[in-house]
């Protein structure tokens, strides 16, 4: 009960960081799919660049997160904001799944129907935008999805480097022992994440072509 | 000698050369160099129906999709219409050409009257004149007007492969390259289309080249069958004489298929 006492409080407070942490996963998430997605149909395309493209995703997915804020931090005009500095380490992260997703969607569209669209003199952009990205869009939202609740929970984590958001509350709470500090830091974040995956299920779920 | 010069080059240009398609001592090899077809030397003429015939390997969808340059040959020239296909542009030449597959490959997240207006929509054509053409061609291939609306996997394999024909149709090609339409289908249903495909055939009288591995379907739909074999030519016959043929292949063919096939090759008439 303490703990809805303090969300009462401090409702303006936990109001800022919920909206701080939003745009710190917003940005992050949109560079993401705007870069992600153009490289996951060109690896799918040609894949001469799935080793490298993939690769390198992938290694940046296993640098721990507090270690990549650390890494990022003497970069110079990066350096200068915490969040500049937070929206590219989340949005690093985020590039794995949007790629990965936007390369197997891709790929996975039947090649009767491609062979069939290309032989009535569909042009490789007409392919791309007519059949291609419709037929694989859930795929690549579902991929969306995965990276907007990963983002969710590492944005936490920027606010060790002083880039805001609900992290706040909760390194606030671990340096005072505060437990309802944590958990009200902690709490929005979970709902945040939990309704994010929720909205874009659904959406992946009406796209999802039958 | 000027004037001898002269018909012959009007002859190319014009639409009445009775050769509709030409293959000009073509192959084709994979990038890796194994040969696919070699030396083909053949003429689809003007409102026939050429049957491709022969097993898995023989090269005949690789023939076919020469035609619309799907598969650009590495030797040799293919002609359509009396030019030659590799100084045209791919898509205008595609446009030009119906192609019907045998997994149909419509388009899953179009409705069926999408699926047939594609390419009038992407050239253009006013809504309303898509409409109309959608509408022919749905009673054109026998379908009712209420399955325009319909997504393809709503349909059945045989309501799918007239869609099929139908979007092959749409921007009313000359001519028409169909890979195993009917192969999927189960015996009913291709029966019904190969009769809806002859009667189609008389009133439409496209070039058709049309891709099959058996034998009874050449006969029957076929005004002459090439059969292949390893990547080569061995013959071009009409139907009647391709089962008194002494080629020892084609022999083999009409020996495998057993009997009765006399009356299939009758046009039409089983």
């Amino acid at each position: 009960m303490n703990l809805l006492h303090f969300f009462l409080q401090n409702h303006d407070q936990v109001l800022e960081l919920t909206l701080e942490h939003l745009w710190l996963v917003g940005i992050s998430t949109l560079l993401a799919v705007l870069i992600g997605i153009p490289l996951g149909i060109m690896v799918a395309h040609w894949p001469v660049w799935n080793k490298p493209v993939l690769g390198t995703a992938n290694i940046i997915q296993t640098i721990p997160s507090l270690a990549l804020f650390g890494f990022l931090l003497p970069v110079p005009w990066l350096g200068d904001r915490a969040d500049r500095l937070a929206i590219l380490a989340l949005t690093l992260y985020a590039l794995l799944p949007v790629i990965r997703n936007s390369y197997t969607g891709i790929r996975g569209v039947d090649p009767a129907v491609l062979e069939a669209g290309r032989g009535m003199g569909l042009s490789d952009r007409q392919l791309l935008w007519q059949v291609e990205l419709p037929l694989a869009l859930s795929v690549i939202l579902s991929g969306v999805r995965v990276a907007v609740v990963v983002s969710v929970g590492l944005a936490t984590i920027a606010a060790a480097i002083g880039a805001g958001g609900l992290g706040e509350f909760i390194f606030r709470g671990l340096a005072m022992v505060n437990n309802q500090l944590i958990l009200a830091g902690a709490i929005p974040a979970a709902v945040l994440a939990l309704s994010a995956d929720f909205c874009l299920g659904w959406l992946e779920r009406r796209l999802r072509p039958r | 000698m000027i004037d001898q010069q002269r018909p012959n080059i009007a002859m190319e240009r014009q639409s009445c050369d009775p050769t509709a398609i030409e293959f000009r001592d073509v192959a084709y090899s994979l990038p890796n160099g194994q040969p696919l077809l070699a030396g083909l030397n053949l003429q689809v003429e003007r409102g026939e129906t050429l049957i491709l015939l022969g097993r898995s390997g023989s090269g005949k969808t690789t023939t076919l999709k020469l035609i619309n340059r799907l598969l650009t040959p590495s030797g040799g020239e293919v002609r359509v219409n009396g030019a030659p296909t590799a100084g045209s542009d791919a898509i205008r030449l595609r446009r030009s050409i119906g192609y019907v597959i045998q997994e149909v490959g419509l388009f899953p997240h179009f409705t069926v009257e999408r699926n047939i207006g594609l390419i009038p929509r992407i050239e253009g054509w006013p809504p309303e004149r898509i409409c109309a053409r959608v509408a022919e061609l749905l009673h054109l291939v026998g379908l009712e007007p209420a399955l325009a609306s319909r997504y393809p996997h709503q349909l059945s394999g045989g309501q799918r492969q007239r869609v099929g024909v139908a979007r092959a149709l749409a921007a009313d090609p000359t001519i028409l390259l169909m890979d195993e339409p009917f192969g999927a289908l189960d015996a009913l249903t291709r029966d019904q289309l190969q009769r809806e495909f002859l009667a189609l055939q008389q009133r439409l009288n496209k070039t058709v080249v049309f891709v099959t591995h058996d034998l009874r379907e050449a006969l029957r739909l076929g005004s002459r069958i090439a059969l292949l074999e390893a990547g080569r030519l061995v013959t071009v016959l009409p139907p009647r004489d391709f089962l008194r043929s002494d080629d020892p292949l084609a022999a083999a063919y009409v020996q495998a298929f057993g009997g009765g096939l006399d009356s299939v090759a009758d046009r039409g008439a089983l």
